[in-house]
């Protein structure tokens, strides 16, 4: 693929990488929302969900975007407008800069950032801040709360989060995301090579503290209570309407997809696949499909992930601010640190 | 056996009702493309039986919502007997139900000392236009023929005299 790219001047390898980005991010997103929101939501309820537009309902996504796009853009009297505008923006901009640094391939990356987990961590942070300022410049109290329930929540489950994956580095000896794939894929459990070495097996305590805290950082139920329906309306969204509330919606299922593939990349093993099947023993042998046929794994392993989030989100009621707050605080962290305490003590003793 | 937490029995319902669906089917139906059959005696509309309405006013004065609008005049009618003097006849000119004020509770049905008015499994009349709600007495008996039969008696109640 680079061999490919070299060919290309510059400005068209970077609309390339814009086009790819967009197709990252918003392909998994769509068939999130159909495949999970739609369908497996209503059969989880004994119903089928859309079916009208097209086969199965699977235009009902066109329909819906439609719908919003042509809806009238309000925004509140009082609120500061030009902030209130932006807010859904960053939301949606802090997903796509995520994306950049999840390899799909052996050469098939964005940038391949030597501290590709740090930068990820960074800027998944960044969203809190659309959150925040949406809440605060809607003029509303619901909004108010519910930004301010969603700031406490993502700063609360970050730390988790960020101490969960730092097993993982401790582990894999290395912060760029294209070297844990590969320290996975290369790896040998108790000798066999047979699975490689995906880190779900080792870190399974960061990888459970790892899939509660993004489940919390993406506001899926049993952590929802920044838009809180039944309490706040609709939280910091509230008083969206239109295509500003579609970006949020969309924002919110494409971070969805992008954190189960920073998840999959981190403890699942990315796009490859155990280098010994093919006789492979570094990322030099890898054969040029793999640049194909990796995002195709990667999206499988994304799916997985994202099945199991919504499961969880369809299945569990709402928890309660202070027990959400106690459970980060009190069961989350410490649980993470003496992940890390165990990690590092075995990785000097082995 | 030991007992299996909440938290794990929940996923496995709305994981269990996923793959029932899948198989089975869903519980819901298709509207526009497959009907259910409403149970037979269920409250759809009411029906008017005209020909044993007296225009006798019990319905509408008892109906909560004031939505039965009855108007009617006296003819005379031929007597039964030879000889008889003519018999006095209330003739309907108009019997409306507003189905936009009605609340199903059926009351009038209950009231009506003549049998003139049922119950109709029929549900299919919702209109764009909320006066289009308010059906006349022609609609009304259109929906008599789909009034069920009414249930066969209790064993040892007294027939009805004639």
């Amino acid at each position: 693929m680079i061999a490919l790219l070299a060919e290309v001047p510059y400005w068209g390898q970077s609309l390339l990488r814009v086009l790819g980005g967009l197709v990252a991010v918003l392909l998994p997103a769509g068939t999130i929302v159909y495949v999970f929101l739609f369908k497996m939501m209503s059969f989880m309820q004994s119903r089928l969900g859309p079916m009208e537009a097209g086969p199965y309902g699977s235009m009902q996504l066109f329909a819906e975007v439609g719908k919003w796009l042509q809806k009238e853009d309000i925004v509140p009297d009082r609120a500061d407008a030009r902030i209130f505008k932006m807010a859904p923006i960053i939301v949606l901009v802090s997903t796509f800069l995520l994306v950049v640094v999840v390899p799909f391939g052996p050469e098939a990356w964005f940038t391949d950032f030597e501290t590709g987990v740090f930068y990820a961590l960074a800027v998944s942070s960044v969203s809190v801040l659309g959150i925040l300022i949406a809440g605060w410049s809607s003029a509303n109290k619901y909004s108010l709360l519910g930004g301010l329930r969603a700031a406490g929540q993502l700063i609360a489950y970050e730390l988790p989060m960020v101490l969960a994956v730092m097993g993982v580095v401790i582990q894999a000896g290395t912060m760029n995301l294209q070297k844990i794939v590969v320290a996975q894929n290369t790896g040998s459990m108790f000798g066999i090579d047979a699975i490689g070495h995906p880190y779900v097996i080792s870190q399974f305590f960061g990888f459970i503290i790892f899939m509660i805290a993004i489940q919390a950082e993406l506001t899926q139920a049993p952590f929802d209570m920044p838009i809180a329906e039944s309490e706040l309306v609709s939280g910091y969204m509230t008083e969206y309407s239109g295509f500003r509330f579609l970006i949020f919606f969309i924002g919110e299922f494409a971070t969805a997809g992008v954190f189960a593939m920073i998840a999959s990349v981190l403890f699942l093993g990315g796009w490859g696949v155990p280098f010994t099947w093919f006789g492979w023993t570094s990322i030099d042998d890898v054969a040029n499909w793999m640049n194909f046929v990796g995002p195709l794994i990667m999206f499988t392993k994304m799916m997985l992930l994202v099945f199991i989030i919504m499961w969880i989100r369809f299945s569990y009621p709402r928890l309660r601010e202070d027990q959400l707050q106690r459970f980060a605080w009190k069961g989350l962290i410490p649980v993470a640190l003496i992940n890390i305490m165990v990690t590092a003590i075995l990785k000097v003793v082995f | 056996m030991a007992k299996v937490p909440g938290l794990v029995k929940g996923l496995g319902v709305t994981l269990g009702t996923l793959f029932k669906t899948t198989v089975n089917g869903s519980n819901t139906v298709q509207y526009p493309h497959e009907k259910e059959t409403p149970p037979i005696r269920s409250r759809g509309v009411i029906a008017l039986h005209q020909d044993n309405c007296t225009s006798c006013m019990l319905c509408s004065r008892s109906c909560p919502d004031w939505c039965i609008y009855i108007e009617a005049h006296k003819e005379l009618a031929p007597p039964r007997r030879e000889g008889g003097k003519p018999r006095q006849v209330n003739l309907l000119d108009r019997f409306d139900i507003d189905y936009a004020l009605c609340m199903y509770c059926g009351i009038c049905v209950e009231v009506c000392p003549f049998d003139a008015l049922f119950w109709s499994p029929e549900y299919e009349y919702s209109e764009p236009n909320i006066s289009d709600l308010l059906h006349d007495k022609t609609k009304l008996s259109e929906w008599m023929e789909t009034v069920p039969e009414a249930p066969e008696l209790e064993a040892g109640a007294d027939k009805k005299k004639k």
